[in-house]
C-alpha cells in the first residue's frame, strides 16, 4: 500500500514535471513564432508635445494592428537631427526607420543612408508632388505633410492701397508687386512694406527665396545635369534677381539681416509691414488676429510663380535588414486620417486631397485650404542633387552678402565657383 | 581734508567702475531669469527697453511648467552632473597624478612627452572627433548587462575621452613647480612612499589649483555639444546643451528658452560659488608668480 502510495505520488511529479515541460516548451515554441521583430524609428520632432502624441499614437496603432513589428520610438530636436544621423551613419547606428527633410533626402540616398522605399504606387498616386522624394527615378522618401509659403497681407491693405487681388490664376507680375511695395513705402504707414523673414537663417533662405530667383528664371543649379552652376546661378536672370533683391533692402522695402528675430515673429500682426513672406505654420495667429488676411500667391517675375515644396518625410535607412517591416509601417502611417491628424494638430498641408476634405483648415472652403492650391500648383522642390547642402548653404550666404551691400555680379560669380568647386570633390555626386 | 577729498572721490569712482562692471556681468542673467517669468510677447516687447531687466508686467512661472512639460529637463541635468561629475573627480585624479609624476619623478623622456602633451593643446577636439566617434562605436564594454559592443549611448562614452586632458595636466605642473622641493626630498628622507608623497603632501597644498582645474573642467562637460550629440540617440542619456534644442522649434517659445537656461545655470553656478575662494587665490597666485 505504501510502495503502491509512493508510485503513484512518483508518476504524479513525473506526470507534473512532463505537464511543466510541455507547457514551458509550447510557450517558448509559441513565444518564438509569435515574437514581433523590433523595429527602430527616429523622429526630428522632440519639443512638440502635438506632434510626438500623433506620431505615438500612430506607432501604437500600428504595433496593435499586426504581430510582427514591433516600432520604438527615439526623438530628437529638429535643429541636431540630422548631425545626428550622419554621426550614427558614421558608427553604424542607424535605426530601420528615418525621417528626412525633402531636400536632404538624395544626399542621404546618395551616401546610402536611405534604400528606395517599396510601397505601392497605387498608395502615393494622390499625393502631393512635393510629399514625395524621388532620388535616380526611384521613390525614397514619402511626406505626410507639406509645407507652402504665401505673400501674406489683409484685404484692407489692398483697398487701401488701390492694388488689385492676385490670384492662382493672374499672379502679380513683378511690375505690380514692385509698384504695390513702392506705393506702400512712401506712405510712410508702415515701417517696411514688406517682411521677408531674413532674421531666420538657415534652411528658410533657398526655401523661401530659391523659388524668387526661379521666377527670374535661374536657379541654383542646372537641373538637366546638375553638374554646374555656371550661367544659372550667375546668368541674365540671376543678376536681374541679385539686383531686385538689393534693391529690397537699399530702398528699405524689407527689413535686412539684422532684423530683431521678435520682429519677425510679431510684426505683421503689431501692424509694422504691410506684407510678409511667410509660411501655413505661421497662418492660425494671423486667421486669429485678423478678420481680413489675404495669403496670397507669389509674384510671377517672368518664368511663372514659384514656392518651395516639400517637408519632413520618412524613409528606410540603408542598415536596416528589415525593409519590409519598415515600409509596412510607413505604408500604415500615410493614412488619410494620420494625415489630417498631423494637418489638424501642427497645422501643416495634408498630402493628399481625401486628408485635405478630413481636416477643420484645408477642406474647400477652409480658411487655409488656399495653401493646398499654393502646394500643387506653385510648389517646386529644390535641386534634387546630394550636393543641394552644399549649395543651400552657399546660396543663403550669397544673398545675405547681397542684402548687405555686396556686389551682385561677384557674389553670385564666388557662390557658383564653391558650388562647381564642391561638385568636382564630390566626383560629380552621382550625377552622369 | 584735501587728502581725505582725494581717498574719497578715488573710492567713488573705483565703486563706480566696479559698480559698471558688475552690471554689465550681471545684467545677462537678470535678462534671463526675468524674461523667464514673462509670456512670450510681452518678453519680446520688453526686449526694446530697460523693463527687460526688471520683473513687470504678467509675471508667472507659467513658462517653468511649459518648459518640464516640452522635455525631460531633469534626466538632462541628472545626466550632466552625473557625466560632469564624475569626469571632473577622473580628471583631477589622473591629471594630478599625471602632472606629479612629470614634476617630481625622474625618469627619461619625461619632458619630451610633456611637450607632445602640451602640443596637443593646439588641436581642437572638432578635428578628431569623427575618429574617435569610430572608435568608440566600436570598442567593447563590459556592463552590469555583459560584455557590449559599442560604447554609444551611454554615460562613460561621454565622460572617458574627457578623463584627463593637456591642459589640466599643465595646470598642476606649473603649480607643483612652484612647490619647496623640500618638502618632497625631506618627506623622501623620512622614508615616505611617492603615493603618500602625493596624497598627503602634495596634494593638500593643491587647494587652488584643485579648485581652479576642477571649475575649467565643470564648464568644459557642462557646455559639452557637439560629443554628445554625436553619439547619444537616446533621452536617457542626453546632457542639457542637447537638450536645449528641444526649445527650437518653427515658433520658438522664448519664455520657455529662457526658464530652461535659468533652470540649467543652477548648478554652474553652485557649484562655482561652492569654489570660488579658492579659485580666486589659484588666479590671484597665478598672477603674481607670473
Amino acid at each position: 500500500m505504501r510502495q503502491k502510495h509512493h508510485k503513484s505520488r512518483t508518476q504524479a511529479i513525473v506526470k507534473q514535471a512532463l505537464t511543466a515541460a510541455a507547457i514551458a516548451g509550447g510557450t517558448l515554441f509559441t513565444g518564438s513564432v509569435q515574437a514581433a521583430t523590433d523595429l527602430s524609428l527616429w523622429y526630428h520632432g522632440a519639443g512638440n508635445e502635438v506632434e510626438s502624441n500623433i506620431i505615438n499614437q500612430i506607432i501604437s496603432d500600428f504595433n496593435a494592428s499586426q504581430s510582427d513589428w514591433t516600432v520604438s520610438i527615439q526623438s530628437f530636436p529638429q535643429e541636431s537631427y540630422n548631425d545626428s544621423v550622419v554621426a550614427a551613419a558614421l558608427a553604424g547606428s542607424l535605426p530601420d526607420i528615418l525621417d528626412v527633410d525633402g531636400p536632404v533626402m538624395p544626399n542621404w540616398a546618395w551616401a546610402g543612408y536611405l534604400q528606395p522605399l517599396p510601397i505601392s504606387e497605387e498608395q502615393i498616386a494622390d499625393f502631393l508632388p512635393g510629399t514625395l522624394g524621388f532620388w535616380n527615378d526611384e521613390l525614397y522618401s514619402v511626406g505626410l505633410w507639406d509645407a507652402a509659403v504665401a505673400l501674406v497681407t489683409r484685404q484692407s491693405i489692398l483697398d487701401e492701397f488701390g492694388l488689385r487681388k492676385p490670384t492662382l490664376a493672374e499672379p502679380w507680375t513683378a511690375d505690380e508687386f514692385n509698384d504695390a511695395l513702392a506705393a506702400i513705402k512712401e506712405s510712410g504707414k508702415y515701417e517696411y512694406p514688406l517682411d521677408l523673414g531674413m532674421a531666420w537663417t538657415g534652411e528658410w533662405y533657398p526655401y523661401a527665396f530659391s523659388p524668387f530667383l526661379q521666377s527670374f528664371g535661374g536657379d541654383l543649379i542646372d537641373r538637366d545635369t546638375y553638374r554646374s552652376a555656371e550661367g544659372v546661378l550667375n546668368g541674365e536672370a540671376a543678376l536681374a534677381f541679385g539686383e531686385w533683391w538689393q534693391g529690397l533692402f537699399k530702398n528699405d522695402l524689407a527689413p535686412g539681416t539684422s532684423q530683431d528675430p521678435a520682429d519677425r515673429d510679431s510684426g505683421f500682426l503689431e501692424g509694422k509691414y504691410a506684407m510678409a513672406w511667410n509660411g501655413n505654420w505661421a497662418a492660425v495667429p494671423m486667421l486669429d488676429t485678423f478678420d481680413d488676411v489675404l495669403f496670397l500667391p507669389a509674384p510671377d517675375f517672368g518664368k511663372g510663380p514659384v514656392i518651395g515644396a516639400a517637408s519632413w518625410q520618412f524613409g528606410i535607412s540603408g542598415d536596416t535588414e528589415h525593409a519590409d517591416g519598415a515600409a509596412s509601417f510607413i505604408e500604415f502611417a500615410v493614412n488619410d486620417k494620420y494625415l489630417a491628424a498631423f494637418s489638424d494638430g501642427i497645422g501643416l498641408i495634408p498630402s493628399t486631397p481625401g486628408a485635405a476634405a478630413l481636416t477643420t483648415k484645408y477642406a474647400e472652403g477652409g480658411p487655409m485650404a488656399v495653401f493646398y492650391e499654393l502646394s500643387e500648383q506653385q510648389g517646386r522642390v529644390r535641386p534634387v542633387t546630394p550636393g543641394y547642402v552644399v549649395q543651400a548653404k552657399v546660396f543663403e550666404k550669397a544673398l545675405a552678402d547681397i542684402a548687405n551691400g555686396a556686389d551682385v555680379a561677384d557674389t553670385l560669380d564666388s557662390a557658383v565657383d564653391e558650388i562647381e568647386i564642391d561638385i568636382k570633390r564630390n566626383e560629380g555626386y552621382g550625377h552622369d | 581734508m584735501i587728502s581725505h577729498d582725494n581717498h574719497g572721490l578715488r573710492l567713488a569712482v573705483r565703486y563706480a567702475v566696479l559698480v559698471l562692471v558688475a552690471i554689465i556681468f550681471v545684467f545677462p542673467l537678470l535678462f534671463m531669469v526675468m524674461s523667464s517669468l514673462k509670456p512670450d510677447h510681452q518678453l519680446l516687447v520688453d526686449t526694446g527697453s530697460l523693463r527687460a531687466f526688471l520683473p513687470v508686467g504678467d509675471i508667472s512661472f507659467d513658462n517653468y511648467a511649459a518648459a518640464f512639460q516640452r522635455a525631460p529637463i531633469s534626466t538632462f541635468v541628472i545626466n550632466s552632473v552625473i557625466v560632469t561629475g564624475v569626469t571632473v573627480m577622473l580628471s583631477l585624479a589622473i591629471c594630478s597624478l599625471s602632472a606629479f609624476s612629470f614634476v617630481f619623478l625622474r625618469w627619461s623622456g619625461r619632458n619630451l612627452l610633456l611637450s607632445i602633451l602640451l602640443a596637443t593643446l593646439i588641436v581642437p577636439f572638432e578635428t578628431i572627433a569623427i575618429p574617435l566617434l569610430l572608435l568608440v562605436s566600436k570598442l567593447p564594454w563590459l556592463g552590469l548587462d555583459g560584455l557590449e559592443q559599442g560604447w554609444l549611448n551611454s554615460y562613460h562614452v561621454q565622460i572617458l575621452p574627457f578623463a584627463a586632458d593637456a591642459l589640466t595636466i599643465f595646470l598642476f605642473v606649473q603649480y607643483f613647480k612652484d612647490l619647496p622641493s623640500e618638502l618632497v626630498e625631506a618627506a623622501r628622507v623620512e622614508g615616505a612612499s611617492w603615493f603618500q608623497i602625493y596624497l598627503k603632501i602634495i596634494m593638500p597644498l593643491a587647494g587652488p589649483v584643485v579648485a581652479t582645474a576642477a571649475i575649467l573642467r565643470f564648464l568644459f562637460m557642462y557646455n559639452q555639444y557637439l560629443w554628445p550629440l554625436m553619439v547619444v540617440q537616446s533621452d536617457e542619456y542626453r546632457p542639457v546643451m542637447v537638450g536645449l534644442q528641444y526649445f527650437f522649434q518653427l515658433d520658438t517659445p522664448w519664455g520657455e528658452v529662457m526658464a530652461y537656461l535659468s533652470l540649467i545655470t543652477i548648478p554652474v553656478l553652485g557649484f562655482y560659488l561652492m569654489l570660488q575662494r579658492a579659485f580666486i587665490a589659484s588666479i590671484a597666485s597665478t598672477g603674481v608668480k607670473g
